[in-house]
Protein backbone atom coordinates (compact mmCIF):
# COMPACT_ATOMS: atom_id res chain seq x y z
CA UNK A 1 0.00 0.00 0.00
CA UNK A 2 1.32 3.48 -0.82
CA UNK A 3 2.44 5.60 2.13
CA UNK A 4 3.31 9.23 2.85
CA UNK A 5 6.82 10.15 4.03
CA UNK A 6 5.43 10.50 7.56
CA UNK A 7 3.88 7.02 7.50
CA UNK A 8 7.12 5.52 6.16
CA UNK A 9 9.24 7.04 8.94
CA UNK A 10 6.75 5.95 11.61
CA UNK A 11 6.54 2.41 10.17
CA UNK A 12 10.34 2.11 10.12
CA UNK A 13 10.54 3.15 13.78
CA UNK A 14 7.73 0.83 14.83
CA UNK A 15 9.39 -2.11 13.09
CA UNK A 16 6.45 -2.54 10.74
CA UNK A 17 6.06 -2.93 6.99
CA UNK A 18 3.37 -0.30 6.98
CA UNK A 19 1.17 1.84 9.21
CA UNK A 20 -2.17 3.51 8.57
CA UNK A 21 -3.57 6.77 9.97
CA UNK A 22 -5.31 6.29 13.31
CA UNK A 23 -3.15 3.29 14.24
CA UNK A 24 -1.46 3.43 17.65
CA UNK A 25 2.19 2.45 17.55
CA UNK A 26 5.10 2.08 19.92
CA UNK A 27 7.97 3.74 18.11
CA UNK A 28 11.70 3.84 18.74
CA UNK A 29 12.96 7.42 19.17
CA UNK A 30 16.26 8.54 17.66
CA UNK A 31 16.61 11.62 19.81
CA UNK A 32 14.76 13.41 22.64
CA UNK A 33 15.14 16.87 24.13
CA UNK A 34 13.97 19.16 26.87
CA UNK A 35 14.62 22.72 28.03
CA UNK A 36 14.89 24.64 31.29
CA UNK A 37 11.09 24.95 31.61
CA UNK A 38 10.02 21.45 30.62
CA UNK A 39 12.99 19.29 31.69
CA UNK A 40 12.73 19.99 35.45
CA UNK A 41 9.28 18.36 35.45
CA UNK A 42 10.56 15.54 33.21
CA UNK A 43 13.51 14.86 35.52
CA UNK A 44 11.19 14.62 38.53
CA UNK A 45 8.93 12.17 36.66
CA UNK A 46 11.92 10.20 35.30
CA UNK A 47 13.15 9.63 38.82
CA UNK A 48 9.77 8.13 39.80
CA UNK A 49 10.13 5.41 37.14
CA UNK A 50 13.03 3.86 39.03
CA UNK A 51 15.49 3.18 36.21
CA UNK A 52 19.19 3.75 36.77
CA UNK A 53 19.93 5.50 33.52
CA UNK A 54 18.60 7.16 30.39
CA UNK A 55 18.18 4.89 27.35
CA UNK A 56 21.19 6.38 25.58
CA UNK A 57 23.37 9.17 26.95
CA UNK A 58 24.15 10.39 23.41
CA UNK A 59 20.51 10.77 22.42
CA UNK A 60 19.10 12.92 25.21
CA UNK A 61 19.69 16.67 24.89
CA UNK A 62 19.04 19.14 27.68
CA UNK A 63 19.17 22.76 26.58
CA UNK A 64 18.73 25.63 29.01
CA UNK A 65 17.50 28.27 26.55
CA UNK A 66 14.23 29.76 27.77
CA UNK A 67 15.07 31.80 30.89
CA UNK A 68 18.84 31.80 30.37
CA UNK A 69 21.25 33.40 31.05
CA UNK A 70 19.28 32.83 34.29
CA UNK A 71 16.83 35.70 34.65
CA UNK A 72 16.18 35.25 38.38
CA UNK A 73 16.88 32.94 41.31
CA UNK A 74 14.04 30.52 40.58
CA UNK A 75 15.17 30.19 36.96
CA UNK A 76 18.71 29.54 38.15
CA UNK A 77 17.40 26.71 40.35
CA UNK A 78 15.57 25.18 37.38
CA UNK A 79 18.62 25.44 35.11
CA UNK A 80 20.72 23.81 37.84
CA UNK A 81 18.45 20.74 37.81
CA UNK A 82 19.37 20.21 34.13
CA UNK A 83 23.07 20.65 34.81
CA UNK A 84 23.03 18.21 37.75
CA UNK A 85 21.00 15.62 35.87
CA UNK A 86 23.34 15.89 32.86
CA UNK A 87 26.37 15.36 35.08
CA UNK A 88 24.81 12.46 36.95
CA UNK A 89 23.86 10.65 33.75
CA UNK A 90 26.94 11.74 31.82
CA UNK A 91 24.84 13.25 29.02
CA UNK A 92 26.84 14.14 25.93
CA UNK A 93 24.41 16.80 24.75
CA UNK A 94 24.02 19.28 27.56
CA UNK A 95 24.60 22.80 26.27
CA UNK A 96 25.77 25.41 28.74
CA UNK A 97 25.27 29.16 28.34
CA UNK A 98 28.03 30.44 26.07
CA UNK A 99 28.05 27.17 24.15
CA UNK A 100 24.32 26.81 23.58
CA UNK A 101 21.66 28.06 21.27
CA UNK A 102 17.90 28.10 20.93
CA UNK A 103 17.16 24.36 20.86
CA UNK A 104 15.55 24.18 17.42
CA UNK A 105 18.31 26.23 15.79
CA UNK A 106 21.01 24.32 17.67
CA UNK A 107 20.20 20.63 17.17
CA UNK A 108 20.06 20.67 13.35
CA UNK A 109 23.13 22.92 13.22
CA UNK A 110 25.08 20.49 15.40
CA UNK A 111 24.02 17.55 13.22
CA UNK A 112 22.20 15.88 16.11
CA UNK A 113 18.95 15.39 14.19
CA UNK A 114 18.76 14.29 10.57
CA UNK A 115 16.60 13.03 7.71
CA UNK A 116 14.46 10.00 8.49
CA UNK A 117 14.79 10.48 12.27
CA UNK A 118 11.97 10.18 14.76
CA UNK A 119 12.40 12.91 17.37
CA UNK A 120 10.23 13.95 20.30
CA UNK A 121 10.91 17.00 22.42
CA UNK A 122 9.31 18.65 25.40
CA UNK A 123 8.79 21.83 23.46
CA UNK A 124 5.97 22.43 21.02
CA UNK A 125 8.29 23.74 18.29
CA UNK A 126 10.09 20.39 18.07
CA UNK A 127 8.17 20.05 14.80
CA UNK A 128 10.95 22.24 13.27
CA UNK A 129 13.11 19.22 12.30
CA UNK A 130 10.52 18.11 9.76
CA UNK A 131 12.41 20.51 7.48
CA UNK A 132 15.13 17.83 7.29
CA UNK A 133 12.67 15.13 6.27
CA UNK A 134 12.35 13.80 9.82
CA UNK A 135 9.24 13.06 11.88
CA UNK A 136 9.45 15.27 14.93
CA UNK A 137 6.80 16.42 17.34
CA UNK A 138 6.34 18.24 20.62
CA UNK A 139 5.22 16.44 23.76
CA UNK A 140 4.91 17.25 27.45
CA UNK A 141 7.38 16.62 30.23
CA UNK A 142 5.93 13.26 31.29
CA UNK A 143 6.14 11.91 27.74
CA UNK A 144 9.77 13.08 27.65
CA UNK A 145 10.45 11.30 30.95
CA UNK A 146 9.00 8.05 29.62
CA UNK A 147 11.01 8.31 26.39
CA UNK A 148 14.22 9.07 28.32
CA UNK A 149 13.71 5.79 30.16
CA UNK A 150 12.38 3.57 27.36
CA UNK A 151 13.92 4.99 24.19
CA UNK A 152 10.49 4.73 22.68
CA UNK A 153 7.15 6.50 22.73
CA UNK A 154 3.56 5.76 21.77
CA UNK A 155 2.12 7.69 18.87
CA UNK A 156 -1.09 7.77 16.91
CA UNK A 157 -0.25 7.73 13.20
CA UNK A 158 -1.56 11.06 11.92
CA UNK A 159 -3.44 11.67 8.72
CA UNK A 160 -1.42 13.79 6.32
CA UNK A 161 -2.46 17.02 4.63
CA UNK A 162 -0.53 18.12 1.55
CA UNK A 163 0.19 21.80 0.88
CA UNK A 164 1.39 22.32 -2.65
CA UNK A 165 2.98 25.66 -3.43
CA UNK A 166 3.23 26.41 -7.15
CA UNK A 167 5.12 29.35 -8.66
CA UNK A 168 8.11 31.33 -7.47
CA UNK A 169 8.51 33.48 -4.37
CA UNK A 170 8.23 37.25 -4.67
CA UNK A 171 11.02 39.52 -3.38
CA UNK A 172 11.03 39.78 0.46
CA UNK A 173 8.83 36.69 0.73
CA UNK A 174 10.16 33.66 2.60
CA UNK A 175 9.16 30.58 4.54
CA UNK A 176 7.59 32.75 7.25
CA UNK A 177 5.14 34.27 4.78
CA UNK A 178 4.20 30.91 3.27
CA UNK A 179 3.43 29.43 6.67
CA UNK A 180 1.60 32.52 7.97
CA UNK A 181 -0.45 32.55 4.77
CA UNK A 182 -1.26 28.86 5.27
CA UNK A 183 -2.29 29.34 8.91
CA UNK A 184 -4.37 32.36 7.86
CA UNK A 185 -6.15 30.12 5.38
CA UNK A 186 -6.77 26.99 7.46
CA UNK A 187 -6.88 28.49 10.98
CA UNK A 188 -5.10 27.69 14.24
CA UNK A 189 -6.71 24.25 14.37
CA UNK A 190 -6.81 23.67 10.62
CA UNK A 191 -4.35 20.78 10.87
CA UNK A 192 -5.29 19.51 14.34
CA UNK A 193 -3.55 16.16 15.08
CA UNK A 194 -2.36 15.96 11.44
CA UNK A 195 0.96 15.92 9.59
CA UNK A 196 1.48 18.92 7.30
CA UNK A 197 3.50 18.03 4.22
CA UNK A 198 4.86 20.98 2.25
CA UNK A 199 5.57 20.38 -1.45
CA UNK A 200 5.68 22.08 -4.84
CA UNK A 201 8.16 24.16 -6.86
CA UNK A 202 8.25 27.04 -4.35
CA UNK A 203 9.23 24.63 -1.56
CA UNK A 204 11.78 22.83 -3.75
CA UNK A 205 13.58 26.14 -4.28
CA UNK A 206 13.27 27.20 -0.62
CA UNK A 207 16.48 27.27 1.47
CA UNK A 208 16.92 25.07 4.54
CA UNK A 209 16.46 28.12 6.78
CA UNK A 210 13.12 28.86 5.09
CA UNK A 211 12.04 25.24 5.48
CA UNK A 212 12.92 25.26 9.19
CA UNK A 213 10.73 28.35 9.61
CA UNK A 214 7.78 26.68 7.87
CA UNK A 215 7.93 23.40 9.77
CA UNK A 216 8.54 25.29 13.02
CA UNK A 217 5.07 26.83 12.83
CA UNK A 218 3.12 23.66 11.93
CA UNK A 219 2.06 23.58 15.60
CA UNK A 220 0.47 27.03 15.11
CA UNK A 221 -2.07 25.33 12.82
CA UNK A 222 -2.58 22.57 15.42
CA UNK A 223 -0.38 20.19 13.40
CA UNK A 224 1.34 17.20 14.96
CA UNK A 225 4.26 17.67 12.60
CA UNK A 226 5.41 19.52 9.51
CA UNK A 227 7.59 17.91 6.89
CA UNK A 228 9.46 18.65 3.66
CA UNK A 229 10.74 15.71 1.61
CA UNK A 230 14.54 15.75 1.59
CA UNK A 231 16.29 16.71 -1.65
CA UNK A 232 19.65 18.08 -2.82
CA UNK A 233 19.24 21.21 -0.66
CA UNK A 234 18.77 18.93 2.35
CA UNK A 235 21.75 16.81 1.30
CA UNK A 236 24.01 19.83 1.02
CA UNK A 237 23.00 20.83 4.56
CA UNK A 238 23.38 17.45 6.27
CA UNK A 239 26.48 16.11 4.49
CA UNK A 240 29.46 16.26 6.79
CA UNK A 241 27.21 17.66 9.54
CA UNK A 242 25.00 14.79 10.70
CA UNK A 243 26.59 12.79 13.48
CA UNK A 244 24.48 9.69 12.83
CA UNK A 245 23.55 7.85 9.60
CA UNK A 246 20.46 9.32 7.99
CA UNK A 247 17.91 8.13 5.50
CA UNK A 248 15.91 9.97 2.84
CA UNK A 249 12.23 9.02 2.60
CA UNK A 250 9.75 10.23 -0.02
CA UNK A 251 5.97 10.01 -0.21
CA UNK A 252 4.67 7.55 -2.76
CA UNK A 253 3.03 9.32 -5.72
CA UNK A 254 -0.31 7.70 -4.91
CA UNK A 255 -0.10 8.14 -1.12
CA UNK A 256 -3.37 9.07 0.58
CA UNK A 257 -3.96 12.54 1.97
CA UNK A 258 -6.81 13.71 4.14
CA UNK A 259 -6.79 16.94 2.11
CA UNK A 260 -4.68 18.75 -0.48
CA UNK A 261 -4.36 22.52 -0.58
CA UNK A 262 -2.99 24.29 -3.67
CA UNK A 263 -1.44 27.73 -3.33
CA UNK A 264 0.24 29.99 -5.89
CA UNK A 265 3.35 31.33 -4.15
CA UNK A 266 3.74 34.09 -6.73
CA UNK A 267 0.50 35.64 -5.41
CA UNK A 268 1.67 35.72 -1.79
CA UNK A 269 3.19 38.92 -0.40
CA UNK A 270 4.84 39.37 3.02
CA UNK A 271 2.28 38.56 5.71
CA UNK A 272 1.58 40.02 9.13
CA UNK A 273 -0.39 38.13 11.80
CA UNK A 274 -2.36 40.59 13.90
CA UNK A 275 -3.14 40.03 17.61
CA UNK A 276 -4.06 37.68 19.18
CA UNK A 277 -3.86 34.57 17.00
CA UNK A 278 -1.39 33.51 14.28
CA UNK A 279 -4.38 32.99 11.96
CA UNK A 280 -5.21 36.72 11.89
CA UNK A 281 -3.04 37.31 8.87
CA UNK A 282 -3.12 39.98 6.20
CA UNK A 283 -0.68 41.16 3.55
CA UNK A 284 1.64 43.82 4.93
CA UNK A 285 0.33 46.27 2.31
CA UNK A 286 -3.06 46.04 4.03
CA UNK A 287 -1.73 46.47 7.58
CA UNK A 288 -2.70 50.16 7.78
CA UNK A 289 -0.91 52.57 10.09
CA UNK A 290 0.15 50.54 13.13
CA UNK A 291 2.71 52.40 15.24
CA UNK A 292 5.04 50.19 17.26
CA UNK A 293 7.27 50.32 20.35
CA UNK A 294 9.50 47.29 19.88
CA UNK A 295 10.85 44.96 17.22
CA UNK A 296 12.18 41.49 18.01
CA UNK A 297 14.25 39.64 15.40
CA UNK A 298 15.26 36.08 16.27
CA UNK A 299 13.77 32.95 17.94
CA UNK A 300 13.55 29.31 16.86
CA UNK A 301 11.36 30.55 14.01
CA UNK A 302 13.59 33.24 12.47
CA UNK A 303 16.95 33.38 14.27
CA UNK A 304 19.10 31.80 11.55
CA UNK A 305 21.79 33.24 9.24
CA UNK A 306 19.46 33.94 6.34
CA UNK A 307 17.11 35.81 8.69
CA UNK A 308 19.89 38.01 10.07
CA UNK A 309 21.23 38.71 6.56
CA UNK A 310 17.76 39.74 5.41
CA UNK A 311 17.38 42.15 8.34
CA UNK A 312 20.89 43.54 7.85
CA UNK A 313 20.20 44.31 4.18
CA UNK A 314 17.58 46.83 5.31
CA UNK A 315 19.30 48.12 8.44
CA UNK A 316 22.66 48.79 6.78
CA UNK A 317 23.37 52.50 7.02
CA UNK A 318 19.93 53.19 8.56
CA UNK A 319 18.81 54.14 12.04
CA UNK A 320 16.13 52.52 14.17
CA UNK A 321 13.15 54.89 14.58
CA UNK A 322 13.42 57.04 17.71
CA UNK A 323 10.28 55.53 19.26
CA UNK A 324 11.33 51.94 18.68
CA UNK A 325 13.53 49.46 20.58
CA UNK A 326 15.09 46.86 18.30
CA UNK A 327 16.30 43.64 19.94
CA UNK A 328 18.07 40.95 17.91
CA UNK A 329 18.65 37.34 19.01
CA UNK A 330 20.96 35.15 16.92
CA UNK A 331 19.76 31.56 17.27
CA UNK A 332 23.06 29.96 18.32
CA UNK A 333 26.61 30.87 19.27
CA UNK A 334 27.75 29.70 15.81
CA UNK A 335 25.21 31.96 14.11
CA UNK A 336 26.28 34.82 16.38
CA UNK A 337 29.92 34.31 15.41
CA UNK A 338 29.14 34.04 11.71
CA UNK A 339 27.04 37.23 11.90
CA UNK A 340 29.97 38.92 13.61
CA UNK A 341 32.38 37.78 10.88
CA UNK A 342 30.06 38.98 8.13
CA UNK A 343 29.74 42.40 9.77
CA UNK A 344 26.04 41.99 10.51
CA UNK A 345 26.39 42.63 14.24
CA UNK A 346 28.16 45.90 13.44
CA UNK A 347 25.30 46.90 11.14
CA UNK A 348 22.75 46.16 13.89
CA UNK A 349 24.64 48.06 16.58
CA UNK A 350 25.34 51.02 14.25
CA UNK A 351 21.63 51.17 13.48
CA UNK A 352 20.82 51.42 17.19
CA UNK A 353 19.76 47.83 17.79
CA UNK A 354 20.50 45.73 20.89
CA UNK A 355 22.06 42.34 20.13
CA UNK A 356 21.59 39.57 22.69
CA UNK A 357 23.17 36.23 23.37
CA UNK A 358 20.92 33.38 22.15
CA UNK A 359 17.79 32.92 24.31
CA UNK A 360 14.07 32.35 23.83
CA UNK A 361 13.72 35.44 26.06
CA UNK A 362 10.96 37.76 24.89
CA UNK A 363 9.26 35.31 22.51
CA UNK A 364 7.41 33.76 25.43
CA UNK A 365 7.43 36.83 27.66
CA UNK A 366 10.33 35.46 29.68
CA UNK A 367 12.88 38.27 29.79
CA UNK A 368 15.08 40.49 27.58
CA UNK A 369 12.35 42.61 26.03
CA UNK A 370 9.04 42.42 27.89
CA UNK A 371 6.21 44.73 26.80
CA UNK A 372 4.40 47.18 29.07
CA UNK A 373 0.63 47.63 29.07
CA UNK A 374 -0.57 48.98 25.73
CA UNK A 375 2.75 48.48 23.95
CA UNK A 376 3.02 46.92 20.51
CA UNK A 377 5.77 44.80 19.00
CA UNK A 378 6.53 43.43 15.57
CA UNK A 379 8.27 40.09 16.09
CA UNK A 380 9.70 37.36 13.89
CA UNK A 381 8.59 34.88 16.56
CA UNK A 382 5.76 32.36 16.36
CA UNK A 383 2.92 33.31 18.71
CA UNK A 384 0.92 36.47 19.32
CA UNK A 385 -1.43 35.21 22.04
CA UNK A 386 -2.74 37.55 24.74
CA UNK A 387 0.16 38.43 27.05
CA UNK A 388 2.65 36.37 25.09
CA UNK A 389 5.41 38.99 25.23
CA UNK A 390 4.44 40.75 28.43
CA UNK A 391 1.42 42.62 29.78
CA UNK A 392 -1.93 41.02 28.86
CA UNK A 393 -2.82 44.35 27.25
CA UNK A 394 0.25 44.44 25.00
CA UNK A 395 0.17 43.33 21.36
CA UNK A 396 2.41 41.20 19.14
CA UNK A 397 2.39 41.29 15.33
CA UNK A 398 4.16 38.37 13.65
CA UNK A 399 6.18 38.95 10.49
CA UNK A 400 9.31 37.95 8.58
CA UNK A 401 12.74 39.49 9.36
CA UNK A 402 12.61 41.96 6.44
CA UNK A 403 9.23 43.35 7.51
CA UNK A 404 10.46 43.48 11.11
CA UNK A 405 13.60 45.42 10.12
CA UNK A 406 11.63 47.80 7.88
CA UNK A 407 9.15 48.37 10.71
CA UNK A 408 12.01 49.13 13.14
CA UNK A 409 13.23 51.85 10.78
CA UNK A 410 9.80 53.30 9.97
CA UNK A 411 8.35 53.17 13.51
CA UNK A 412 5.23 51.41 12.22
CA UNK A 413 4.42 48.17 10.43
CA UNK A 414 6.05 48.64 7.03
CA UNK A 415 6.91 46.72 3.89
CA UNK A 416 10.64 46.41 3.07
CA UNK A 417 10.03 48.41 -0.14
CA UNK A 418 9.07 51.46 1.97
CA UNK A 419 12.65 51.84 3.20
CA UNK A 420 14.68 53.91 0.73
CA UNK B 1 -16.36 8.26 39.82
CA UNK B 2 -18.67 11.25 39.67
CA UNK B 3 -17.19 14.70 39.13
CA UNK B 4 -19.37 17.59 40.19
CA UNK B 5 -19.07 21.35 40.15
CA UNK B 6 -20.02 24.73 38.81
CA UNK B 7 -19.20 25.52 35.17
CA UNK B 8 -16.70 28.20 34.19
CA UNK B 9 -17.25 29.06 30.54
CA UNK B 10 -14.44 30.01 28.14
CA UNK B 11 -14.30 30.58 24.39
CA UNK B 12 -12.34 28.84 21.63
CA UNK B 13 -8.55 28.59 21.13
CA UNK B 14 -7.74 29.09 24.83
CA UNK B 15 -3.96 28.83 24.62
CA UNK B 16 -1.50 27.59 27.22
CA UNK B 17 -0.24 31.16 27.79
CA UNK B 18 -3.78 32.03 28.92
CA UNK B 19 -3.95 28.90 31.10
CA UNK B 20 -0.59 29.61 32.75
CA UNK B 21 1.44 32.61 31.50
CA UNK B 22 5.15 31.98 30.91
CA UNK B 23 6.04 34.71 33.41
CA UNK B 24 5.16 32.18 36.15
CA UNK B 25 7.07 29.26 34.66
CA UNK B 26 10.22 29.78 36.68
CA UNK B 27 8.71 27.19 39.00
CA UNK B 28 6.91 23.89 38.52
CA UNK B 29 5.34 23.86 42.00
CA UNK B 30 1.65 22.98 41.41
CA UNK B 31 0.37 25.19 44.27
CA UNK B 32 2.28 28.21 42.89
CA UNK B 33 1.04 27.57 39.36
CA UNK B 34 -2.56 27.23 40.60
CA UNK B 35 -2.44 30.80 41.95
CA UNK B 36 -2.24 32.07 38.35
CA UNK B 37 -4.39 29.51 36.57
CA UNK B 38 -6.42 31.04 33.68
CA UNK B 39 -5.37 34.47 34.91
CA UNK B 40 -4.98 36.08 31.48
CA UNK B 41 -8.35 34.73 30.31
CA UNK B 42 -10.24 35.66 33.50
CA UNK B 43 -8.31 37.44 36.29
CA UNK B 44 -10.98 36.44 38.86
CA UNK B 45 -10.63 32.72 38.16
CA UNK B 46 -7.71 31.78 40.45
CA UNK B 47 -9.28 33.36 43.54
CA UNK B 48 -12.89 32.33 42.91
CA UNK B 49 -12.62 28.81 41.55
CA UNK B 50 -13.95 26.17 43.99
CA UNK B 51 -12.80 22.56 44.37
CA UNK B 52 -14.70 20.41 41.89
CA UNK B 53 -15.53 23.25 39.47
CA UNK B 54 -15.49 22.41 35.77
CA UNK B 55 -13.97 24.34 32.86
CA UNK B 56 -16.18 24.33 29.76
CA UNK B 57 -14.61 25.68 26.56
CA UNK B 58 -14.94 25.82 22.79
CA UNK B 59 -12.65 24.31 20.18
CA UNK B 60 -8.85 23.80 20.35
CA UNK B 61 -8.51 24.13 24.14
CA UNK B 62 -4.87 24.19 25.25
CA UNK B 63 -3.32 25.20 21.94
CA UNK B 64 0.22 26.56 21.84
CA UNK B 65 3.09 25.46 24.02
CA UNK B 66 3.84 21.95 25.30
CA UNK B 67 4.07 23.14 28.91
CA UNK B 68 2.69 20.43 31.18
CA UNK B 69 2.37 23.23 33.70
CA UNK B 70 -0.97 24.04 32.01
CA UNK B 71 -2.89 20.88 33.00
CA UNK B 72 -0.91 20.82 36.28
CA UNK B 73 -2.14 24.35 37.12
CA UNK B 74 -5.74 23.44 36.29
CA UNK B 75 -5.61 20.28 38.38
CA UNK B 76 -3.92 22.04 41.31
CA UNK B 77 -6.53 24.82 41.20
CA UNK B 78 -9.06 22.14 42.18
CA UNK B 79 -10.81 21.89 38.81
CA UNK B 80 -12.30 18.39 38.53
CA UNK B 81 -12.31 18.18 34.73
CA UNK B 82 -12.33 20.12 31.46
CA UNK B 83 -15.09 19.76 28.86
CA UNK B 84 -14.39 21.20 25.40
CA UNK B 85 -15.44 20.89 21.77
CA UNK B 86 -11.89 19.81 20.86
CA UNK B 87 -8.46 19.81 22.51
CA UNK B 88 -5.08 20.71 21.06
CA UNK B 89 -3.05 17.50 20.80
CA UNK B 90 -0.15 18.13 23.19
CA UNK B 91 -2.54 19.35 25.89
CA UNK B 92 -4.69 16.24 25.31
CA UNK B 93 -1.70 13.92 25.85
CA UNK B 94 -0.45 15.89 28.83
CA UNK B 95 -3.81 15.84 30.58
CA UNK B 96 -3.99 12.03 30.41
CA UNK B 97 -0.36 11.68 31.42
CA UNK B 98 -0.80 13.71 34.61
CA UNK B 99 -4.32 12.50 35.44
CA UNK B 100 -6.51 15.52 34.68
CA UNK B 101 -9.83 14.18 33.33
CA UNK B 102 -10.86 15.83 30.05
CA UNK B 103 -13.93 15.24 27.89
CA UNK B 104 -14.52 16.06 24.26
CA UNK B 105 -18.24 16.89 24.00
CA UNK B 106 -19.20 19.55 21.41
CA UNK B 107 -22.90 19.74 22.33
CA UNK B 108 -22.23 20.03 26.04
CA UNK B 109 -19.60 22.69 25.36
CA UNK B 110 -22.20 24.72 23.43
CA UNK B 111 -25.15 24.26 25.81
CA UNK B 112 -23.65 24.53 29.27
CA UNK B 113 -23.72 28.09 30.62
CA UNK B 114 -21.50 29.86 33.11
CA UNK B 115 -22.54 28.90 36.63
CA UNK B 116 -24.55 25.78 35.67
CA UNK B 117 -24.20 22.80 38.01
CA UNK B 118 -22.62 19.95 36.06
CA UNK B 119 -21.84 16.32 36.87
CA UNK B 120 -19.70 13.95 34.84
CA UNK B 121 -19.52 10.18 35.16
CA UNK B 122 -15.80 9.77 34.54
CA UNK B 123 -16.15 6.10 33.64
CA UNK B 124 -18.86 6.40 30.99
CA UNK B 125 -18.29 10.00 29.86
CA UNK B 126 -21.90 10.92 30.54
CA UNK B 127 -22.25 14.63 31.25
CA UNK B 128 -25.35 15.98 33.04
CA UNK B 129 -26.29 19.61 33.35
CA UNK B 130 -28.12 19.59 36.69
CA UNK B 131 -29.37 23.14 36.11
CA UNK B 132 -31.22 22.27 32.87
CA UNK B 133 -31.53 18.51 33.27
CA UNK B 134 -29.95 17.80 29.86
CA UNK B 135 -27.43 15.02 29.36
CA UNK B 136 -24.63 14.58 26.84
CA UNK B 137 -22.18 11.84 25.85
CA UNK B 138 -18.46 12.60 25.52
CA UNK B 139 -16.39 11.07 22.70
CA UNK B 140 -15.07 7.69 23.94
CA UNK B 141 -11.44 7.55 25.05
CA UNK B 142 -9.21 5.20 22.99
CA UNK B 143 -8.60 1.87 24.84
CA UNK B 144 -4.83 2.48 25.09
CA UNK B 145 -5.41 5.76 26.90
CA UNK B 146 -7.83 4.01 29.23
CA UNK B 147 -4.91 1.72 30.18
CA UNK B 148 -2.84 4.77 31.06
CA UNK B 149 -5.69 6.09 33.21
CA UNK B 150 -6.15 2.69 34.84
CA UNK B 151 -2.44 2.55 35.69
CA UNK B 152 -2.73 6.00 37.31
CA UNK B 153 -0.89 8.00 34.66
CA UNK B 154 1.91 7.40 32.15
CA UNK B 155 4.75 7.14 34.66
CA UNK B 156 3.09 4.30 36.57
CA UNK B 157 2.29 2.63 33.28
CA UNK B 158 5.94 2.85 32.19
CA UNK B 159 7.21 1.73 35.61
CA UNK B 160 4.96 -1.37 35.39
CA UNK B 161 6.31 -2.13 31.93
CA UNK B 162 9.94 -1.71 33.01
CA UNK B 163 9.27 -4.03 35.96
CA UNK B 164 7.77 -6.68 33.72
CA UNK B 165 10.71 -6.58 31.31
CA UNK B 166 13.15 -6.86 34.26
CA UNK B 167 11.44 -9.94 35.69
CA UNK B 168 11.12 -11.70 32.31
Amino acid sequence: MPMTITEKILAAHAGKEQVVPGELINARVDFVLGNDITAPVAIKEFEKIGVADVFDRERVALIPDHFTPNKDIKSAEQARLLRQFSQKHNLVNYFEVGRMGIEHCLLPEQGLVGPGDLVIGADSHTCTYGALGAFSTGVGSTDLAAAMALGETWLKVPESIKFEFAGQLNPWVGGKDLILYTIGDIGVDGALYQAMEFTGPAIESLSMDGRFTMCNMAIEAGGKSGIVAPDEITRAYVEGRCKRPYQFYQSDPDAKYEKVYYYDASRIEPQVAFPHLPENTRPVSEAGNVEIDQVVIGSCTNGRMEDLREAAKLLKGKKVHKNVRLVIFPGTQEIYLQALREGLIEIFVEAGGAVSTPTCGPCLGGHMGILAKGERAVATTNRNFVGRMGDPESEVYLANPAVAAASAIMGRIAGPWEVD
Amino acid sequence: MELRGKAWKFGSDIDTDAIIPARYLNTSDPAELAKHCMEDADPAFPTRVKPGDIIVAGKNFGCGSSREHAPIAIKAAGVSCVIAKTFARIFYRNAFNIGLPIFEAPEAADDIKEGDEVTVDAGTGTITNKTTGRTYQATPVPPFMQQIIAAGGLINYVAERMNQSCTK
